[in-house]
């Protein structure tokens, strides 16, 4: 196989394949979660906090006090990382085109040399925080298999992106199939690990600060 | 090879080139071909001394474009004149003779110059059914293997020689293969292309009459001179794409200021060929330069590579009705594993037993 004929193969079946089982495993793990329900709070609110959910869900985004001197690593690395990672995501023009071929929504892409910052950003985001975890004797202990795999299956894109556009290491064309595939293999362990906070994590906010609202502590 | 044939230079000077013209037609050639300029000297003695070499051309399952390209996209010019320096013993299409008296001619150039002449091909080579491509009665498989035998070397040109091209799309239904699925035993060339440049073709041949072997080849039996470099990286518009300007559709403000062509479906990041550095018809202009964007015309399998005018980062085919049919059955599913877990928790709840303190006293 050519490197040409296994990039078809990464545009063609293998991206079918890959958003299939995303597509499949999303609405699985949703049902799931939300069938599963939770208990009905029969006790009467301790105080009356209408949007605290959605309040929660914005004031988790943001950083809470005092993070920055317990875990900076964890603190920067974790805003770099995510905003590099959507910024040539969602901005490299390349990556609008796909969306504009499965939805055709589109959107005014950034000059390649601020996806190049937001994408080295990004790496080296991720390596300082698997640095991190290795090095930190808790986060050690709290890591699992699923967490390396996650880091392993983020850091790929990013990484055969960079040596694609880069023309680094190896041939543009097998890069490029590269590139293509390991986001296929992000798609196909989205729903199935930690990965799942992407569709997940808004959701899981909302449902704490509303549930933490009713008992007197609303955000 | 008859020893008392002109050599190139008697036969240039007697056409008019001057010195001059011929040195100059030298170091182009060698700066083309990545060589060092001291080279030009030893590529000027070899080609003064060079005695016309016999080339047997043989067209297979093609559409003549490659030999069309060769003889009409330039009017005479050094490379044709260099081009006609070789003696062009057997071609379809050029030759005067017919019939018995061509293939006749063929035998003749093998026979004289066995172990010497340059065999040059277009065209694939159908497996499936030795009917689908005659010369002559002879099968294109029995002729390919009858005329590699004799010869120097095997130059594949075009994509249909080189790879299979066209005919190899699929479903390939004549079976078609390029050259190199075939001759083994010789060192085969592939000048790919939909059709290739003619200054690559001149450039190879002076290359070959120069050092008496084939120029420096890539992993694909090509010359990484003219094929080492991708159309994007060498492309003009490459700063638009940097940019993010992109033309997105033909005629629109982008294309009129000559914006990058990625989103109108330009292969050239995946295409490695010279025509954004050499450019056609003697550096007028390319594909890209015209507003279209590049095909691919010169990779393993273009037809195949998905629409022509769609992004590389597309996807090939509509994934719309895959993904709502998993979607649909991915629900399906949660809502069988809701029911499951519903069931669960009703089936503890019934299994649960209540303890009292009595119960508890009385346990003691």
């Amino acid at each position: 196989m050519t490197p040409l004929e296994l990039l078809t193969w990464a545009r063609g079946p293998g991206l079918s394949i890959a958003l299939a089982i995303c597509a499949f495993g999303i609405l699985l793990r949703l049902f799931e979660i939300f069938s599963l329900g939770r208990k009905a709070d029969l006790s009467k609110a301790r105080e009356h906090s209408p949007g605290s959910g959605w309040r929660t869900i914005l004031s988790r985004s943001l950083p809470p006090p005092g993070l920055m001197k317990r875990a900076p690593v964890t603190y920067i690395g974790g805003y770099v990382f995510h905003l590099g990672f959507a910024i040539t995501l969602f901005f490299f023009v390349p990556h609008i085109e796909l969306v504009r071929g499965l939805t055709g929504l589109s959107w005014p892409g950034l000059p390649t040399q601020v996806i190049d910052i937001s994408a080295v950003a990004g790496l080296l985001a991720l390596i300082a925080v698997l640095a991190s975890r290795l090095s930190n004797p808790v986060k050690r202990l709290l890591s699992g298999f699923q967490d390396y795999l996650a880091w392993l299956l983020t850091f790929l894109p990013l990484a055969t992106g960079y040596l694609a556009f880069h023309h680094l290491l190896i041939d543009y064309t097998l890069a490029l199939a590269l590139h293509i595939l390991s986001v296929e293999l992000l798609l196909v362990a989205l729903p199935f690990t930690k990965l799942f906070h992407t569709v997940s994590v808004f959701v899981s906010r909302w449902y704490n600060g509303d549930i933490f609202g009713r008992k007197g502590v609303a955000s | 090879m008859a020893h008392d044939a002109p050599t190139i230079a008697e036969t240039l000077r007697r056409q008019g080139i001057s010195r001059r013209g011929f040195l100059k037609f030298c170091a182009t050639t060698a700066s083309l071909m990545a060589l060092p300029p001291s080279m030009v000297p030893a590529i000027a003695a070899a080609l003064e001394k060079a005695r016309r070499p016999s080339v047997i051309w043989l067209s297979f399952q093609e559409c003549t474009g490659c030999t069309e390209s060769l003889t009409r996209s330039h009017t005479p010019s050094i490379e044709g004149l260099i081009l006609e320096q070789i003696s062009l013993d057997y071609h379809h299409t050029l030759q005067a003779a017919s019939g018995e008296a061509a293939e006749a001619a063929r035998e003749a150039a093998m026979r004289e110059n066995h172990g010497k002449y340059l065999l040059v091909v277009d065209g694939s080579i159908p497996l499936g059914n030795a009917g689908y491509s005659t010369i002559a009665g002879i099968s294109n498989l029995d002729m390919l293997k009858e005329t590699a035998a004799g010869a120097a070397a095997v130059i594949a040109v075009g994509s249909c020689a080189a790879y299979g091209g066209l005919p190899a799309a699929l479903p390939n239904p004549t079976g078609a293969v390029p050259v190199s699925a075939i001759i083994k035993d010789k060192p085969v060339m592939n000048v790919p292309g939909c059709p290739p440049i003619p200054v690559v073709i001149t450039g190879v041949l002076a290359h070959f009459l120069t050092f008496a072997a084939l120029p420096e080849l890539d992993d694909r039996g090509r010359p990484k001179v003219f094929y080492g470099e991708s159309i994007h990286d060498r492309c003009y518009r490459r700063p638009f794409y940097d940019q993010g300007k992109f033309a997105e559709t033909f005629d629109d403000e982008g294309a009129r200021k000559g914006w990058c062509l990625f989103k109108l479906g330009c292969k050239g990041p995946v295409t490695y060929n010279a025509c954004a550095t050499t450019k056609w018809n003697q550096g007028v202009s390319f594909p890209i330069q015209s507003g279209h964007g590049c095909i691919g015309c010169s990779e393993p399998g273009f037809w195949d590579m998905g629409p022509l005018y769609k992004p590389l980062s597309m996807p090939i085919a509509p994934v719309q009705m895959m993904v709502g049919a998993a979607a649909a059955g991915g629900a399906i599913a949660g809502t069988a594993m809701a029911m499951r877990n519903r069931a669960a928790k009703k089936a503890a709840q019934a299994a649960h037993q209540k303890v009292t303190v009595d119960d508890l006293e009385k346990a003691k």
